[in-house]
């Protein structure tokens, strides 16, 4: 295959995940990286440093949207950053000590964990008041279901915390946002309502990534020329994904995208089972 | 200079991320295009891993080689200004924060962009 056709065909579907990973929350790089390992037989380095880039992109793109819509707590998504950035770093050392086969069944069981993640249900309760809360100055304030401004406090930091750091690792090790991870510790353990929890992930995961990209960089993990097709097609195809969102049946997209995310995963943990990775 | 309010600051990140995306995705595209232009028929090697070139892992060297015209080079600068966009956006934290006299969560900005220039910068 040629070079442009080739550059074309990576554009292509890296355009398609990121369609489907913005329309369905997933995320665009639980799907990129088995993409490119499986199907385009890339080596998994190279194709975890891709996903990393566009993993930055993504997130940067979509949170200037998500800014201003004031859903966003900023205070709770930089205190929170402290961990997922420490765990980046950990997980981009990790990365060079862990053989490419363990990489690629780590990666299958996130893929699955990721969809299981997606299918529970989350409750909206709101906690009133939390003294540490108050002290971390993370109360806030969302639009509530009938318009008016509803008030939520935070509990369970330290919980939230090192969930994060557990975040940050994945993040670092695999190439991903590890937005579902992020979504559990704050929608779950600190019960912060889920609108605020998805809007303030989507912030931190570029910064997350971005603490492991740079380590990825020198190393030699992104190769420029497989990192730009992937970039500007996971680009397109969130922002596409962010506006098709309104219109669409995302019930049974997510259905789908969940039976290929499935088979993805089983696919990787073969793969690295065996060592055809 | 006046305290900035919450929403000032919302709508000044969100310029920012906003503006370091545009900027190196067109970075990152013309150096893709002009990459093409001279490489379309080249037999793309990708599936084994061989480290890239280290003039492209080091800014002194990346630089001139991008304002040269160097398609890889060029790229690579457009990713770097990706990386650079959320970098940008905690250092502006960092300020904004100093400005509402947050002493606290300035601490806590300030530790979470020392971790990132440090993972950029030195980390091995």
């Amino acid at each position: 295959m040629h070079q442009l056709v080739f550059s074309l065909v990576i554009l292509g579907g890296s355009l398609l995940a990121g369609l489907l990973g913005s329309m369905t929350g997933l995320g665009g790089g639980v799907v990129l990286v088995p993409m490119l390992a499986l199907l385009f037989k890339v080596d998994l380095h190279y194709a975890i440093g891709a996903s990393l880039i566009s993993v930055i992109a993504t997130s940067s793109g979509s949170a200037a949207a998500y800014v201003r819509e004031g859903f966003s707590n900023i205070r709770i998504g930089m205190f929170l950053e402290m961990a997922t950035t420490v765990g980046a770093m950990a997980g981009a050392w990790l990365a060079t000590r862990t053989p490419t086969r363990g990489i690629a069944i780590i990666f299958g069981l996130v893929l699955l964990y990721s969809v299981y993640l997606s299918y529970k249900g989350h409750d909206d309760q709101i906690i009133p008041g939390n003294k540490w809360s108050d002290r971390f100055k993370m109360n806030g304030t969302f639009p509530g279901p009938d318009g008016k401004e509803q008030k939520y406090a935070v509990k369970n930091i330290s919980g939230g915390f090192a969930t994060m750091f557990g975040a940050g690792t994945l993040s670092g090790l695999l190439g991903i946002g590890s937005g579902a991870v992020k979504v559990l510790a704050m929608d779950h353990i600190m019960r912060i309502p889920f609108k605020v929890s998805t809007t303030t992930s989507n912030f931190m995961i570029g910064v997350t990534a971005a603490a492991s990209a740079g380590i990825y960089l020198r190393r030699g993990y992104i190769d420029p020329t497989l990192a730009a097709p992937v970039m500007i097609g996971v680009l397109i195809g969130s922002l596409v994904g962010a506006k098709l969102l309104i219109k669409s049946n995302v019930k049974s997209l997510r259905i789908i995208f969940s039976v290929v995310i499935f088979f993805l995963a089983i696919e990787m943990i073969y793969n690295g089972w065996v060592g055809k990775v | 200079m006046n305290k900035p309010s919450d929403q000032q600051v919302d709508i000044l990140i969100g310029n920012v991320l906003r503006a370091g995306v545009l900027l190196s995705s067109a970075v990152t595209f013309i150096g893709l295009l002009l990459y093409l232009v001279h490489h379309y028929s080249a037999t793309p090697n990708y599936h084994q891993f061989h480290s890239i070139s280290g003039k492209l892992r080091h800014l002194r060297e990346l630089f001139p080689d991008a304002f040269h015209g160097d398609p890889v080079a060029i790229i690579q600068v457009g990713v770097l200004l990706l990386i650079a966009t959320p970098v940008a956006r905690v250092a502006f934290l960092v300020g904004a924060f100093a400005l509402e006299k947050d002493r606290m969560y300035v601490v806590v900005s300030g530790f979470v962009l020392a971790v990132l220039i440090y993972s950029i910068v030195f980390f091995k």
